[in-house]
């Protein structure tokens, strides 16, 4: 297992002196329990993200990763435990949900951006509206975002005019408008075709090295490998192994793990 | 394989094609005829069909409208100039137009509908051409008390104070909403209706025993013809679209009372006629209101006509908010834009476009209905016309009527049609 097959040519050397992962705790779970209905979705999640961290989360399909993301954005309400963001505890409360919402950034695997907006309108949307930015500086931010996503020629046209992996950047741009501290992925390049898996994984290295922390779920080894400081393996609802990168790789411990990278690095 | 092997795979062009025109039978007008009129001999059949019929009712009708007659007084007089041709009898039109147009509306006050009439293109500009400046909308705010008083005249206190209403419950909203957002929707509801029903009245009088201004009062029953198709009209599309997208919404909440009360008001107006509402606007309500309130029959017509377009348009907008895919409320909710900017700025946006053939179709149905009224007694143009005919200078007359109140409709929805074909267009981003 030694020669882990690098996907989609991360080929360039990461910066890492930005990449420090700090003492200061930014999201705290804590005996974190979910059910859809009767069908318990997660079990006893512990779990702790410093500062700093990249954490990659990874585990067969419905095992509970997406839900566990969701979960620390509120975007899924969990119905045991605890889970404080920032220090803010995610309750019914809404202020705390929205507080937490406005520095937490998501990513979805289907993109989700606003169609009837164009790519600055659906960047400058949210700090408008829910920062109070006014329109001039709004813009002066997003256009500042889809340069570093290197995409601000097309900030005037709309989300359907461009392909996939664009529209992917435009996504992580339009989060970092509203700054946030905290940057969720899920499965941010499964929807795409291969050709354009790079620009997107290369968007979120830059964003790694400038020292983000960030939670990915996907299955993009070669990112993990470079990039996390921690892998976390789910199944069944459960963490079942977390490791650093090379450790988790080279010498996983259970078995499930093991079968897991087997399948999905195709020996 | 082989096959393809045994030959030489080799080739090189020796002379270059130029560009040819393209054969007389694929160019021009018989390239057309022949594609769309002749294409086999079915479409032959169904072409010369067509024909025929276009001949039939041309040979029918031609003679008749091309013998019109625009000046007489009445019916006779029609038929002695005609002296025993075919001929359409227009001169009633010429005659009683401005019945048909005003009802009995005070001709000496015409200019007010028709004052009415161009502030409203003035007030609906901004809304509907989105490139306008949008101070403009300000004044399509204020429009509605404008046109009340334009219409009805009276005391000029009446909308002010009306239109205090909504300032009283956006001041409460805006008090209340700090502390409890959900307290201050209600609140935005309740002081208003508070203001109208116990403080408006005495307000109006009061201000208006100080200083009597105001248009000469014209009472409801004279409003009739076009001008009362329009007014029930156009008020019922303005309220039934936000009021259809309040109970779209409340039908789709989280919270079980206001969903219920949605769903049963929605299943329950779709479940009766138009027409059954009409009458229970007639006749019931006066049963139902406290005893010495006399509530205008218009307005009674309105509010039913509103709330009948509200149930369908609910409908409609619940189509349009099920076709968008749950990863925009996700996006929205993730960004940290709370329900109402995510409704107004995300979700409606797309639901309404997505809706607008159906909203449009409702928009139109409401406007031909409002004809409905004339079986409870109020004189749309087709109620009109029944009047116009029962006079003894035009008894017989029925075609030259309908054709102008057919006219007249079909210019308004034609109208309405046409512009959301242009709405269509212009907010067309998915470039498919
Ligand atoms: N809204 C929901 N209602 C009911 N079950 C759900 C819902 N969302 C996800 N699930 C179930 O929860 C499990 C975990 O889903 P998910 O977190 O999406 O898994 P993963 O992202 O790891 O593939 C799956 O079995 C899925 O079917
Ligand atoms: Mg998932």
């Amino acid at each position: 297992m030694t020669d882990l097959q690098i996907d989609h040519g991360i080929d360039r050397k990461i910066d890492t002196s930005q990449m420090k992962v700090t003492s200061e705790v930014a999201i705290q779970i804590t005996d974190m329990n979910k059910w859809f209905g009767a069908f318990h979705v997660l079990r006893d999640i512990n779990m702790t993200v410093n500062r700093g961290e990249r954490i990659v989360i990874c585990g067969p399909s419905g095992s509970g990763k997406s839900t566990l993301i969701r979960c620390i954005n509120r975007l899924e309400e969990h119905q045991a435990g605890q889970i404080i963001v920032d220090g803010t505890e995610l309750t019914s409360d809404l202020k705390n949900i929205d507080k937490v919402r406005s520095e937490v950034g998501m990513v979805f695997q289907h993109f989700n951006l606003f169609p009837h907006l164009t790519i600055l309108e659906n960047c400058t949307l949210a700090p408008i509206w829910v920062r109070k930015v006014p329109k001039k500086e709004a813009d002066e931010i997003a256009m500042h975002f889809l340069e570093k996503v290197k995409i601000p020629e097309q900030a005037l046209k709309y989300p359907g005019q461009l392909s996939g992996g664009q529209q992917q950047r435009v996504a992580i741009a339009r989060s970092l408008c509203m700054r946030p501290r905290i940057m969720l992925f899920d499965e941010p390049t499964s929807a795409l075709d291969p050709e354009m898996i790079k620009e997107v994984l290369d968007t979120m290295i830059q964003l790694a090295e400038e020292g983000m922390t960030m939670i990915c779920v996907t299955h993009e080894m070669g990112f993990a490998q470079a990039v996390a400081n921690r892998v976390i393996f789910m199944d069944q609802g459960q963490i079942v192994e977390q490791n650093e990168p090379r450790e988790f790789f080279n010498n996983p411990r259970s078995d499930r793990t093991k079968l897991f990278l087997s399948q999905i690095l195709g020996h | 394989m082989s096959n393809i092997e045994s030959h030489t795979i080799a080739y090189v062009r020796g002379t270059m094609i130029p560009e040819q025109d393209p054969p007389i039978t694929e160019t021009g007008a018989i390239k057309w005829l022949r594609e769309n009129l002749f294409s086999g001999w079915f479409n032959t059949l169904l072409t010369i069909l067509s024909l025929l019929i276009i001949w039939w009712s041309v040979a029918a009708i031609g003679p008749w409208l091309w013998n019109m007659v625009w000046n007489a007084g009445s019916l006779r007089e029609c038929r002695e100039i005609l002296a025993g041709a075919e001929g359409a009898c227009f001169a009633v039109i010429n005659d009683r137009w401005h019945q048909l147009l005003f009802g009995f509306y005070p001709p000496a006050l015409y200019w007010r509908p028709v004052l009415a009439l161009i502030l409203l293109f003035v007030a609906l500009a901004p809304v509907l051409f989105p490139d306008l400046p949008r101070k403009l909308l300000w004044f399509s705010a204020v429009y509605p008390f404008v046109a009340y008083h334009l219409l009805w005249g009276g005391s000029v206190w009446l909308p002010i104070v009306a239109l205090l209403g909504f300032v009283a419950g956006y001041v409460a909203w805006r008090l209340i909403h700090r502390m409890s957002p959900l307290a201050s929707v209600f609140a935005a509801v309740i002081v208003p209706v508070l203001w109208w029903v116990i403080l408006a009245a005495p307000l109006n009088s009061f201000l208006y025993s100080g200083l009597p201004w105001g248009l000469d009062f014209v009472r409801s029953d004279r409003f009739g013809g076009f001008l009362i198709s329009l007014v029930i009209g156009i008020t019922g599309i303005s309220i039934s679209l936000p009021l259809g997208i309040l109970l779209a919404l409340g039908r789709q909440s989280d919270m079980v009372f206001v969903k219920s009360v949605c769903v049963v008001f929605i299943e329950f107006i779709r479940g009766v006629p138009l027409i059954t509402l009409l009458f229970t606007a007639s006749l019931l309500l006066n049963y139902f209101l406290p005893p010495g309130t006399s509530f205008d029959l218009i307005l009674r017509v309105i509010i039913m006509v509103t709330l009948f377009a509200a149930a369908y348009m609910a409908e409609v907008i619940r189509g349009g908010l099920a076709a968008l895919p749950r990863g925009q409320y996700e996006a929205a909710d993730a960004l940290g834009l709370d329900y109402w900017k995510a409704q107004r700025l995300i979700i409606m946006p797309q639901a309404l476009k997505i809706s607008i053939p159906g909203i449009v179709n409702t928009f139109i149905g409401l406007f031909k209905d409002t004809t409905l009224v004339v079986f409870i007694g109020l004189l749309d143009p087709i109620g009109l016309s029944n009047a116009i005919r029962a006079s003894t200078d035009w008894q017989g007359v029925y075609w030259e009527l309908f054709i102008f109140i057919g006219l007249l409709f079909f210019v308004f929805c034609f109208g309405i049609s046409r512009y959301s074909m242009y709405l269509e267009r212009r907010l067309k981003t998915d470039h498919k």
